[in-house]
């Protein structure tokens, strides 16, 4: 089996769509380890991909006006039990384009791999990206993953991004997300990771309402049993009139895991109005005893309560 | 023998200071019978609710709960309810990620979500695909637990307040629920504070200060409701005002 066959069925396997890497009408990025073994563009999208001296380069632009109309598939891995994989990415949404990401990144048999990610990311006048990014590790535990955005999005604008890590062992993680958003933008970022053994898992969003009437949504789920860890700090900042940010993160431990919560509003403006809502705790007793009332065990009871918020 | 028979049930808020919720009460639920539970707030109603439930925190501090001629002593939630007991809280729980059709068929029996969402006057094709978090209005969520607890064709299904909290369902609504719970066989324990939803039921008991103060013909019960007679309170808590 070539490595391209093997990055598709594990693709396939961690719910990609395999047909989409075949369709000519839908385009696609695979890389494995800092091989570009595929990649296909469509009109209006231009991609230029490249193997570098420490990893891979690419820049993606949507040009303007330019609305494609199925999701770009990106399909990065480690096959090996070792490796790294550095990706620098430069995303552009030139003004009114719209486009939507879909990545999987795939560690199967990662026993001491490292898959770093630094992307930057413009969204252009009312555009609008949709990014999400789901991780699929195996069991040992041993991958490092630190994806590092930056985005800056511009007058109306749109970006919605949801970073999925619940299948396998999270093994470490440091995920750190900073987006500003211009006048009349708006932005939601959601998380969610489901850490167990001694996975340690660090998350910091920050959004920074900069514009008028700006808003964003920072959402993080996260479920830790055995001896994990996770941090989770969010932070939004209301810098002008009408900016409305909320920050909602909820963490459910069980085991000797270990959880922090931080989130930090900050507002500069008397305009701006950020909320925020923590809750770290075992499952909540009502919900267990709700669906204990329908006759589920107390095991499944939790099972269904985490899979629930980490869905 | 009774469906549901409970017999001098004290509970205590605080084993250090003991303070008694329920008082020496005793109660009976028989076979298909609708019962409506009538008191003012701070009676013992959810509290008596909870301890027929089993739910943590809610252990009698002496006295029985017997279902179908069995202790329900020691039982926890999931036991109690695998016997044939369900319970609506008064404000039920939300959960994110579950939709509305898979909540219906939690035990992962196949349902029929469509019907019993229809018995409590909601759309599969509308409510199916959303989910039981706090997108639901009070009133939304309170008609999906009710048609969760119709799904479960449980022996007793024990409703706090339906007719309670900002959502409240109308009067009607309860008449349809409590129809439906009848039409299947489930006998209903009926909590509430309103004389005339207690007026629905086969039977009505009155509580005040943790006891039964009044049982029997639910129209007698309203009445007894209104006309502030009490031994333990002389009226001024537990008649309606």
């Amino acid at each position: 089996m070539s490595e391209l066959e093997e990055l598709t069925a594990c693709f396939g396997s961690a719910g990609g769509d395999v047909l989409a890497l075949g369709d000519a009408g839908s385009a696609h990025l695979a890389a494995s380890g800092h091989r570009i073994l595929s990649s296909r563009t469509v009109e209006g999208l231009v991609v230029d991909a490249r193997e570098i001296a420490d990893g891979i380069s690419a820049k993606v632009t949507v040009q303007a006006g330019v609305r494609l109309e199925k999701p770009v598939h990106m399909c990065f891995g480690v096959l090996h039990k070792e490796g790294t994989q550095k990706i620098e990415m430069d995303i552009r949404l030139e003004e009114g384009s719209a486009a939507q990401f879909i990545a999987h990144c795939l560690f199967p048999k990662a026993e001491k791999v490292r898959h770093i990610m630094d992307a930057t990311i413009s969204i252009g006048e009312g555009a609008e990206m949709r990014y999400s990014e789901t991780h699929y590790h195996g069991l040992s535990g041993g991958v490092e993953v630190v994806p590092k955005a930056v985005v800056s999005i511009g007058r109306g604008g749109r970006y919605f991004t949801d970073f999925t890590l619940t299948t396998g062992r999270v093994g470490k993680l440091d995920l750190d997300y900073t987006v500003e958003a211009a006048e009349d933008a708006v932005t939601e970022m959601a998380a969610r990771v489901f850490g167990h053994g001694r996975d340690d898992i660090h998350i910091r969003d920050r959004v920074m309402l900069a514009g008028m009437n700006a808003r964003g949504l920072i959402k993080t789920r996260v479920a830790i049993e055995d001896d994990a860890t996770a941090e989770v700090t969010g932070i939004t900042e209301g810098n002008a009139a009408g900016a409305r940010g909320h920050v909602d993160c909820m963490e459910i431990v069980k085991d000797r895991a270990v959880a922090r919560a931080i989130p930090i509003v900050q507002v500069n403006d008397p305009g701006a109005k950020v909320t925020h809502e923590a809750s770290i705790g075992s499952v909540d007793k009502r919900q267990m005893e709700t669906l204990m009332a329908h006759g589920l065990s107390p095991e499944q009871a939790v099972d269904i309560i985490v899979k629930g918020i980490l869905k | 023998m009774s469906l549901l028979e409970i017999r001098d049930l004290v509970y205590e808020a605080n084993a250090q200071r003991p303070e008694r919720i329920l008082d020496g009460l005793s109660l009976s639920v028989e076979r298909d019978e609708v019962h409506a539970l009538i008191g003012t707030n701070g009676t013992g109603k959810s509290t008596l609710a909870s301890v027929i439930m089993g739910c943590e925190g809610y252990a009698p501090a002496s006295g029985d709960v017997i279902f179908v001629g069995r202790s329900l002593a020691g039982l926890r939630v999931h036991e109690r309810a695998r016997l044939g007991i369900t319970m609506a809280w008064q404000e039920p729980a939300r959960f994110e990620g579950i939709s509305v059709s898979q909540y219906l068929s939690l035990r992962g029996d196949s349902g029929e979500p469509a019907r019993y969402l229809e018995l409590v006057g909601l759309s599969v094709q509308r409510y199916g695909n959303r989910m039981v978090d706090r997108s639901l209005s009070g009133g939304e969520r309170k008609r999906i637990e009710l048609a969760s607890l119709l799904a479960l064709k449980p022996k007793l299904a024990v409703l706090d307040e339906p007719d309670s909290g900002i959502d409240m369902l109308s009067m009607q609504d309860i008449i349809n629920v409590i129809g439906a719970f009848k039409q299947s066989g489930s006998a209903v324990l009926l909590i509430t504070h309103r004389e005339e939803v207690a007026m629905i039921a086969d039977r009505a008991s009155q509580l005040c200060g943790g006891r039964i103060i009044c049982s029997g013909n639910p129209e007698k019960v309203a009445e007894h409701y209104k006309a502030r007679h009490c031994d333990i309170c002389t009226g001024r808590e537990c008649h309606y005002v």
